[in-house]
């Protein structure tokens, strides 16, 4: 996956009640999600977002629920990847199951700026920032994680697992 | 190995697992909300199944947004509902059977000590009170398990926390628990176990084991146990026709760090606004007026909560201006509620006692707040906008805490009123 678009800044501790706020939990259309997408926190992220963009954060990224409407809704508005200094648990696995890039590199998080024009590409590991012209390397997903990325999600994964491909 | 380890290496089919190792486990219960199933629903459709591996061993339990909040809400149970019929899953209940996900399952016997559960929604973390190992994780996990009766982990180190000393009169589970948090932190815990040991756990009741493992989560942690003892096993005998399956950590187990927490000093906790690791002892709260008490959630919606809110409630009345709603976690805690005469002394006392459900918990319905409000509540999460309007306040402790806090109209303890 390579991809490119401007950085929207996040601290640390982004919630899944900021990423989709509990009011549209009735609704499951990524499209509608993604018309609330980190209103709570970000009111005009919606408008600013434009495909190939990426969310920068800092610690414990996707805490709290276990509301996959999160990374849905990330995806749907368009982003790219979500770059942060770490994950929390849930979200990662949620978000590597329906093929949400997700990278966690503590240096590219504090790095980069608002606004800072990034290109993305997962399979070579490294993260450009245009805008400064650093240029930062990942560590590579491995085992189950891995495999997940490379099967497409959990859902092909497990077509191939009943038979059902 | 530690306590979880051992569950993850049991259900794996293994003798032994390392930390940071994948392994695959089959599932003793998989379970979906009225939020999370019906995403569930669509990704098993996608992935072609025709049927969930055991219907005894999945359970759909509709509590956030019911009674239906509004036609989305109902169309979602509704879509829930008949998934249960067309698989045949005997755990999905209406009405009278019902309630809060975390208590219900527990109470009928639906998780017992040795299994090993997921459910798509986080504070599935709640069954480590009795000795299994139960973690959260998203819908399309929770399809897959649906599916094949399996999900994948990757063995977690443990945090072990020793809990000693005595307990001063009106400090409890919760207490407990958001202490730890304060201090280390809400990614304190985060990929780890965290196991709860000590005097004070020995010495605890179910109810408060349960509102301990249910914020393990709120620690960033992948699950909260706690080892069986003579306590679960008695309160699991006669709930279940399975043989629960009592495992401890070794003596040498390894752990990633040791908190000690002395208890002989601690007082009830407030978490502030936004996270719940902004805790603070009930004596440096200071002035915080409040609208609201909530005193419910499946962190404390048991009836030893709703018995410690009754007895600070006991012959006082809510302050002027501040609505306090009791939701019992269940239908069944309503109905021995009633019964205890609980009920008649929190309607005596200017309570409203609201039918089980999540609600105002995550800001459905049944008490949203509105700007600039502030409420205190016996609930596991206070971020932004968690309750309501983004610019609402949260504030959270156990349920003697908000009891006293309703009648004084501001942030108070049980001593104080
Ligand atoms: S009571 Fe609150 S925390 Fe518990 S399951 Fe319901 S919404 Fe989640």
């Amino acid at each position: 996956m390579k991809a490119s678009g401007k950085a929207h800044k996040y601290g640390d501790h982004v919630d899944t009640d900021a990423i989709v706020a509990a009011r549209y939990l009735s609704m499951t259309d990524p499209i509608e999600l993604a018309a609330h997408c980190m209103q709570d926190i970000d009111e005009e992220f919606v408008e600013r977002v434009e495909p190939g963009d990426v969310i920068v954060a800092g610690e414990n990224f996707g805490c709290g629920s276990s509301r996959e409407h999160a990374p849905i809704a990330i995806k749907a508005a368009g982003v790219s990847a979500v770059i942060a200094a770490s994950f929390a648990r849930i979200f990662y696995r949620n978000a590597l199951n329906i093929g949400l890039p997700i990278i966690e590199s503590p240096e590219a998080a504090a790095a980069i700026n608002a606004g800072d024009e990034v290109t993305v590409d997962s399979d070579a590991g490294t993260i450009v920032d245009h805008t400064t012209g650093e240029e930062f390397t990942f560590r590579p997903l491995t085992g189950i994680a891995a495999e997940l990325v490379e099967a497409g999600g959990l859902v092909p994964m497990v077509r191939e697992k009943l038979g059902t491909t | 190995m530690t306590i979880t380890q051992k569950l993850l290496a049991r259900a794996a089919g293994r003798d032994e697992v390392r930390p940071g190792e994948f392994v695959t486990c089959r599932l003793d219960m998989v379970l979906g909300n009225d939020v999370t199933a019906p995403i569930a629903i669509d990704e098993f459709r996608r992935m072609r199944a025709e049927r969930v591996f055991d219907p005894a061993k999945v359970a759909l339990v509709c509590d956030h947004g019911t009674p239906n909040r509004n036609i989305d809400a109902a169309t979602q149970t509704k879509k829930v509902r008949e998934f249960a019929r067309e698989m045949g899953i005997p755990n999905y209940w209406e009405a009278d059977q019902g309630g809060i996900e975390h208590i219900i399952l527990p109470d009928k016997g639906l998780v017992i000590p040795g299994d090993v559960v997921i459910g798509a929604d986080s504070h599935t973390c709640t069954y480590g009170a009795l000795g299994a190992f139960a973690t959260g994780v998203g819908s399309t996990d929770a399809a897959a398990g649906m599916a094949t009766g399996e999900c994948w982990f990757r063995v977690p180190k443990a945090i072990e926390v020793i809990y000693s000393g005595t307990l001063r009169p009106w400090v409890s589970g919760k207490d407990l628990i958001l202490r730890l948090i304060g201090e280390i932190g809400v990614a304190g815990a985060r990929y780890r176990s965290l196991e709860f040991r000590g005097q004070v756990i020995d010495a605890l009741p179910m109810a408060g084991r349960f509102t301990m493992c249910n914020m393990a989560i709120e620690a960033g942690a992948k699950n909260g146990i706690i080892a069986p003892d003579q306590t679960t096993l008695a309160w699991v005998a006669g709930r279940s026709d399975r043989e629960p399956v009592a495992l401890a950590s070794d003596a040498d187990a390894q752990y990633a760090r040791t908190v000690q927490i002395d208890c002989d000093d601690l007082e009830p906790q407030v978490a502030f606004p936004h996270l719940p690791e902004n805790t603070r002892g009930i004596s440096e709260v200071g002035e915080v007026p409040i609208e609201q008490a909530v005193i419910g959630a499946c962190t404390n919606g048991r009836l030893e909560d709703l018995r410690q809110a009754a007895k600070v409630l006991e012959g006082r009345h809510v302050a002027d201006g501040v609505r306090c709603i009791i939701i019992p976690g269940s239908h069944q805690i309503h109905l021995e509620a009633t019964r205890e005469g609980l009920v008649e002394l929190f309607l005596e006392a200017g309570c409203l006692v609201s039918t089980p459900t999540c609600g105002p918990c995550l800001g459905m319905h049944m008490g949203v707040l509105a700007e600039g409000e502030r409420a205190i509540a016996t609930t596991n999460r206070n971020f932004v906008g968690r309750m309501g309007h983004p610019g609402s306040e949260v504030y959270l402790a156990s349920p003697a805490v908000a009891a006293a806090s309703a009648v004084a109209g501001r942030i108070a303890g049980p001593q104080d009123v």
